[in-house]
């Protein structure tokens, strides 16, 4: 059974010129135990999905579908409910740790809190659990008592993710966790999410722009444009062997060094990202796409199957051929 | 000053066109009152200390390294933006003037952040327009006149049409248009150099590349020289014809970008490259530790607390151990034109690529959770971010 699932997710924000449909119709699962990477430029619907999954959006955003955590309605859940559920069945990890941690309190008190707070466990084991959380995550025990400023970043990281984990929640989202850190910090902290990963049997998502970062942590991606998920499968088949034209661009912003293909040639999409407010007719990314041709403008592509356990969303992978021939028959 | 006056003798293309000699900037801590009164001097990071690095004609050069190495500030310091200790810079063989002016005519940067770079009141024809305003160019090498020389610019960059753009603020820009900007601000000047700054780490993924496209195709028609600083090795892979690798302060490893990230001599560059995220990359040995304090930089090789090659031990086995840990040096040329200031390679010559490579083999991959990076680190320094100029006041 999946531990979460959202069906037919409709997200508009509401601002003063109109609603912004930020994202238009996602469909997602994911098991026990699974780590589902989300990938996509700024803008495309991806942290918009993360923070719905916990109603962590203003209030006079409408959200339209149903998303299941547990077995349970999220979208229907009464305040205290939703308290209870936010940390203890699932957890998020913000993208700028330095700015999520209290900065005037010693980040051993802001742990305990979060255990303290739903009632998880009384002061003095609240006290001994975050020990052993701190532990977990790399940093020695008496780090309980610094204060943010005396941590580094990717220290800081790690109390983050100690937070995340101090309720025993049996989903985690990581909202681009190491976007702010150095690469060799960012490679200590992703190591250390994929280990308490397995050995938790924690089911994850994971959000960031970069493909190659995901292709390292997650067993599955989904890839958004303009808030639609425009193409699914296992993550290394994904990365290595795209489907959707747009995928295989993200994955080419990222490039293997000793790739000749990608020698002096860095390769691009023309183009900027579509403004939720006006997107493209037919294939959102058409106007962007190099293999595009007349039916992209019109057409609006569903997910077809591409390959074993894969969905695209292009007019030209073989599932939509044949999606086609059987229309005209 | 009209504009051909500047066109002076153009160099031939690979001939050293910027050179920096032994260049040393020190920050000075801040001290609290108490403290200064008892005589508390503050600490000195060093974030540049003793680079050395010459920028040839026409070439694309990247300076790669964690933060804190001091790459952004080699960069500011050649474009006089940073006083500096110690050191010169020379532009075409000649020590830079007094009055930079005339240089920064011919050496431009592109920062990092198109949003705070641009006045958000000001229109993107004024923008553009102020730096040929500051220089007091009003009309170009063939009598344009100033509206010409801008509209050629924002076309050069990629802004088309460009009279489209003329009364248009910044905000109503996507970020790829705003750094196009920005490098058209850097272009009306018609410079010989750009350095750019992590010109498209602020940018979203698929517009990164067509950035870098632009850069590549202006080296190509104007022959610019470029110096991009960044953290990512891939990025250099797409783009530079040389790689320094920089840690602590230093260039530890320079050369052809093909030899470097392939068959890099110094185990600093090895370790860089093998954190590159790709599949399966999780499994291979990761440093431990933060990027080191510039404050406390250690004696001998300043890579050793951290150097793979000592940890394993393979350092004594070769009978250099001694000097890695009490001998600094400098750049010593292993291969035509490929650069690496480390024992091992001194000991091994190309060799050493070989032994740096079977190091990941000698030591098992350690368990993360088992190496706190505070208590890895052999010289546990304060864990502050180390003093680029942005340094936050940590009191």
């Amino acid at each position: 059974m999946s531990v979460l699932s959202l069906k037919d997710v409709y997200i508009t924000y509401h601002t003063a010129s109109g609603g912004v449909p930020a994202v238009r119709g996602v469909n997602l699962e994911i098991a026990k135990g699974e780590v589902l990477g989300l990938a996509g430029e700024s803008g495309c619907g991806k942290s918009t999905i993360a923070a719905a999954i916990l109603r962590l959006l203003p209030g006079t955003t409408k959200v339209e579908g149903s998303i299941t955590l547990d077995g349970e309605d999220v979208l229907a859940m009464k305040p205290g409910r939703l308290r209870a559920v936010r940390w203890t069945g699932a957890s998020i990890v913000f993208q700028g740790a330095m700015h999520a941690l209290n900065p005037v309190k010693r980040v051993g008190d802001q742990i305990a809190e979060a255990i303290t707070v739903h009632n998880q466990a009384g002061e003095r084991e609240a006290r001994v659990r975050v020990g052993a959380l701190l532990e977990q995550v790399g940093l020695p025990t008496r780090r309980a008592k610094d204060f943010p400023h005396e941590l580094s970043g990717g220290q800081k990281q790690r109390v983050m993710i100690a937070m995340a984990l101090a309720c025993n929640p049996s989903m985690v989202i990581a909202d681009e966790p190491t976007t702010a850190l150095d690469v060799m910090v960012q490679a200590q902290v992703l190591r250390l999410m994929k280990e308490l990963q397995r050995d938790l049997g924690l089911s994850m998502i994971f959000i960031t722009h970069d493909l190659s970062v995901l292709v390292e942590t997650s067993d599955r991606l989904a890839i958004m444009y303009a808030g639609k998920i425009i193409e699914e499968g296992p993550a290394a088949t994904v990365f290595h062997d795209p489907k959707h034209p747009y995928t295989a661009a993200l994955a080419a912003a990222f490039p293997e060094i000793g790739d000749q293909r990608f020698r002096r040639k860095p390769t691009g999409l023309g183009g900027d990202p579509p403004d939720p407010q006006e997107v493209p007719s037919g294939c959102p990314f058409h106007p962007r796409c190099p293999v595009a041709f007349a039916d992209c403008e019109r057409t609006v592509p569903e997910l077809f199957p591409a390959g074993e356990g894969r969905r695209a969303a292009c007019l030209l992978v073989e599932g939509a051929k044949t999606a086609a021939t059987e229309v005209n028959e | 000053m009209s504009a051909s006056a500047a066109e002076g003798t153009r160099l031939p293309k690979g001939a050293t066109i910027l050179e920096v000699e032994d260049l040393h900037v020190t920050f000075q801590g801040r001290v609290g009152l108490i403290a200064g009164l008892r005589g508390d001097k503050g600490t000195q990071s060093r974030a540049v200390d003793g680079v050395d690095l010459q920028v040839r004609k026409g070439e694309v050069l990247a300076i790669a390294g964690e933060s804190g190495c001091g790459k952004t500030t080699t960069a500011r310091a050649i474009m006089g933006l940073q006083a500096v200790n110690a050191g010169t810079i020379k532009y075409e063989g000649k020590p830079l003037p007094r009055n930079l002016k005339p240089y920064l005519r011919k050496v431009q940067m592109v920062f990092q952040d198109p949003t705070g770079t641009l006045n958000p009141r000001q229109t993107i024809y004024e923008i553009i327009a102020e730096g040929l305003r500051i220089h007091g160019i009003d009309r170009g090498p063939n009598d344009e006149p100033e509206e010409q020389l801008v509209s050629r610019a924002l076309s050069r960059a990629g802004l088309r049409p460009p009279e489209r753009f003329f009364l248009r603020y910044p905000h109503e820009l996507s970020g790829g248009q705003r750094q196009r900007v920005v490098i058209a601000g850097a272009l009306v000047l018609e410079p010989e150099v750009i350095v750019a700054d992590e010109p498209v780490s602020n940018l979203d993924a698929s517009v990164r590349g067509e950035i870098l496209q632009l850069l590549m195709k202006l080296r190509e028609d104007l022959d610019l020289t470029i110096v991009i600083v960044t953290h990512d090795l891939g990025l250099a892979w797409t783009v530079a014809d040389r790689v320094a690798v920089m840690y602590l302060g230093r260039i530890v490893e320079i050369g052809p970008a093909e030899e470097v990230l392939l068959r890099p001599l110094h185990p600093y560059t090895k370790a860089l490259l093998d954190v590159v995220p790709e599949a399966g990359g999780l499994d291979r040995p990761i440093l431990s530790g933060e990027p080191p304090d510039p404050t406390k930089i250690p004696p001998g090789c300043r890579f050793h607390p951290r150097c793979p090659v000592v940890v394993s031990g393979i350092a004594a086995e070769l009978g250099i151990e001694a000097a890695c840990k009490g001998e600094d040096l400098a750049l010593v040329e292993i291969n035509p034109g490929h650069l690496s200031a480390c024992h091992a390679s001194r000991h091994l010559g190309a060799e050493a690529h070989a032994t740096i490579a079977a190091v990941d083999a000698a030591i098992a991959p350690p368990p993360i959770a088992d190496a706190p990076s505070d208590a890895a680190e052999p010289a546990p320094g304060e864990p502050e971010e180390p003093g680029e100029s942005e340094e936050p006041g940590a009191d």
